[in-house]
């Protein structure tokens, strides 16, 4: 029944036509194409900027360095935000809190969402039922807004945040998995398996997991995209883990008003996170088309 | 496996969303009940008078059994009796209603753009697969669909409304009283911002879906018959690739109901968005809480739709259920 359902949500229209290739091949299928490699070297160095940023920030990112919304000097390189703030060390300080919590979230989400998608695909009976309804409640809002009723109860801690936007992407991630596994459990070997009484765990670890690892990879970077812009987007309206923290999102809602006369507040960290969701984005896409076989030893793509 | 055929299907799905909602509604419910200590002091602070206190909790039905609280809050829902905003004193639906009308009118202008230029944009890659339009397409809507809306929303402000050139307004405000369409110019940016977070997801799916239908042997037969190209396209394979994404349209319309909020934030446009952000920020509970059961019934109709238009387009998916 759930049929429809499963097929829109994968997220690329490719994954559609995943095979159990090996990830191992997959992965390297996936380096030999460009838009892999663009997006991976994008990713490395902004994770390098924004965890070793820090270290070469001229000030310290809440140090007064001049008056509000200055022009660039010789003291700032890039200007003072609308406090004095230099911009370039904010900027250097900025995504290291999106960078740490977008990547526990995903984690969290994936890992979650892959357990509850093995097991509902593996159970085949009332359990999948129940797993994937309860998917249903968590996907009936979205990722936002969840994160947002949180933010309004509790108040917007970073544990909660990290929590909030991994139990959204659990649901999305449970779809995927359940819908990859699906054809492999209805395979030979795992009824061999169950047959020679391979206990429950070892089947879904040692012979589901492994055949489902591409379109999980694909999860991965999918969901880590928009993680990025979730925790980034909730700083950016305000619900950040400390109001005047250096965080790209904050420094974007911080300056914006001024703009026109000092853009660099807003244009650098706009720009940062545009290159590493386009890097996150272009890697998951490679891996989804070496997943499909698609390109597969052609060097251009 | 099933039985009951296609209107059983519609009735377990019509029941199913029914359950999901109750269950959001509970989930919802219970994010007030979640307050740690008293709900009241945790929403006035600190400062609070004992007599603001009482109040409040006597507006929050504070004195009941939780389940009767319950109970009180989702019959009043059901009435459209939302409460009263805590930070305005307004009943909720008073407040809402007009920003309602105008987010719902920025989601409609974006769906009605978005839609018909994914299908085409897909539908047309779809066709000169692998030629100059298919490849450039597809790297834009692969760039463009890892964006952020607001940092789409910041970047067109930079670009065409202040730093580079200054040609739109970089923010859509609407007197009070006043309606959307006064002022389209205003309109102009928060369109596209959601036009852009849209297209290229549905593009991808519409041009999937296309190829596979044009790789047919229906669509084989009909070539073969002499039939002109433009005729197959067309009359024979359009239709049949749009299935899948009826699917993916209703997501998307769902989606943009999620988008709006940060996108009207990005051009203080004042839609539900807005009043989510400021209701989360004055921990303005009956607001948030009107808010997320108005949007969580939004998608489960939304997505309920596509699932029953889906199956009644796809003749072949009847013989599965």
């Amino acid at each position: 029944m759930s049929v429809v359902t499963d097929i829109a949500i994968t997220p690329e229209p490719e994954s559609l036509t995943t095979t159990s290739r090996r990830s191992g091949s997959v992965l390297r299928d996936a380096l030999r194409l460009w838009r892999t490699r663009i997006g991976l070297v994008l990713v490395l160095g902004l994770t390098l900027l924004a965890g070793a940023g820090p270290f070469f920030a001229p000030h310290s990112p809440t140090d007064f360095a001049g008056p509000p919304f200055s022009n660039p000097s010789s003291a700032a390189r890039f200007g003072t935000d609308y406090l004095g703030q230099d911009v370039l060390s904010r900027f250097l300080w900025g995504g290291r809190e999106i960078l740490v919590m977008a990547v526990l979230a995903t984690a969290f989400g994936i890992i979650l969402g892959a357990i509850v998608g093995l097991l509902a695909a593996y159970s085949r009976n009332w359990l999948d039922d129940v797993l994937m309804r309860g998917m249903d409640v968590i996907l009936a809002f979205p990722q936002i807004m969840l994160a947002l009723v949180a933010i309004a109860t509790v108040g917007p801690k970073p544990w909660l945040i990290v929590l909030a936007v991994g139990l959204t992407t659990l649901p999305r991630v449970a779809r995927v998995t359940r819908g990859a596994a699906q054809p492999i459990v209805a395979r030979d070997f795992v009824a061999s398996a169950e047959a020679l009484g391979v206990p429950r765990i070892r089947i879904l670890g040692r012979e589901l997991l492994p055949n489902i690892l591409s379109p999980l990879m694909v999860e991965v970077s999918l969901r880590l995209t928009y993680s990025i812009g979730l925790i980034a987007g909730l700083a950016f309206l305000g619900f950040a883990t400390s109001t005047n923290g250096a965080n790209w999102g904050t420094m974007i809602n911080q300056n914006r008003v001024a703009v026109q006369a000092q853009p660099w507040g807003v244009v650098l960290p706009v720009i940062a996170i545009a290159l590493l969701t386009i890097g996150t984005g272009l890697v998951g896409d490679g891996i989804s088309r070496a997943a499909a076989g698609i390109d597969r030893g052609r060097s251009t793509g | 496996m099933h039985s009951g055929g296609i209107w059983g299907f519609i009735l377990r799905r019509v029941l199913l969303g029914l359950l999901v909602l109750v269950i959001v509604s509970v989930l919802v419910f219970a994010a007030t009940q979640a307050l740690p200590g008293d709900p009241a002091r945790a929403i006035l602070g600190r400062d609070a008078t004992p007599t603001s206190l009482a109040a409040l909790r006597a507006k929050l039905h504070l004195g009941q059994p939780v389940l009767q609280q319950y109970w009180t809050w989702v019959t009043g829902l059901l009435h459209g009796d939302m409460g009263n905003s805590l930070a305005n004193q307004e009943p909720v639906s008073t407040y809402l209603r007009p920003l309602l009308i105008n987010s719902a009118f920025l989601v409609f202008l974006s769906g009605i753009i978005s839609i018909p230029l994914a299908i085409g944009i897909g539908a047309y890659a779809a066709v000169r697969r692998d030629k100059a339009f298919d490849v450039s397409s597809s790297i834009l809507t692969l760039l463009l669909a890892a964006l952020p809306e607001f940092v789409v929303g910041v970047g067109l402000v930079v670009i065409f409304a202040t730093v580079v050139f200054q040609v739109l307004p970089a923010v859509a405000q609407i007197p009070p009283g006043g309606r959307p369409w006064d002022d389209l110019n205003g309109m102009v940016l928060p369109v596209v911002t959601l036009v852009i977070a849209v297209t290229p997801y549905v593009a991808r799916i519409m041009r999937a879906s296309m190829i596979e239908v044009l790789e047919s042997d229906y669509v084989e037969m009909a070539r073969l018959k002499g039939l002109d190209e433009s005729t197959v396209i067309v009359r024979h394979a359009l239709p049949n690739a749009l299935g899948p994404t009826f699917q993916v349209i209703a997501i998307n319309l769902a989606y943009l109901a999620g988008g709006v909020i940060v996108v009207e934030y990005v051009f203080n446009f004042p839609g539900i968005g807005g009043a989510l952000v400021d209701g989360v920020n004055n921990r303005d509970l009956p607001v948030v809480q009107a808010l997320a059961m108005l949007i969580a019934t939004l998608y489960v109709v939304l997505n309920l739709t596509a699932d029953i238009a889906t199956i009644l387009v796809t003749p072949r998916m009847r013989t599965t259920l």
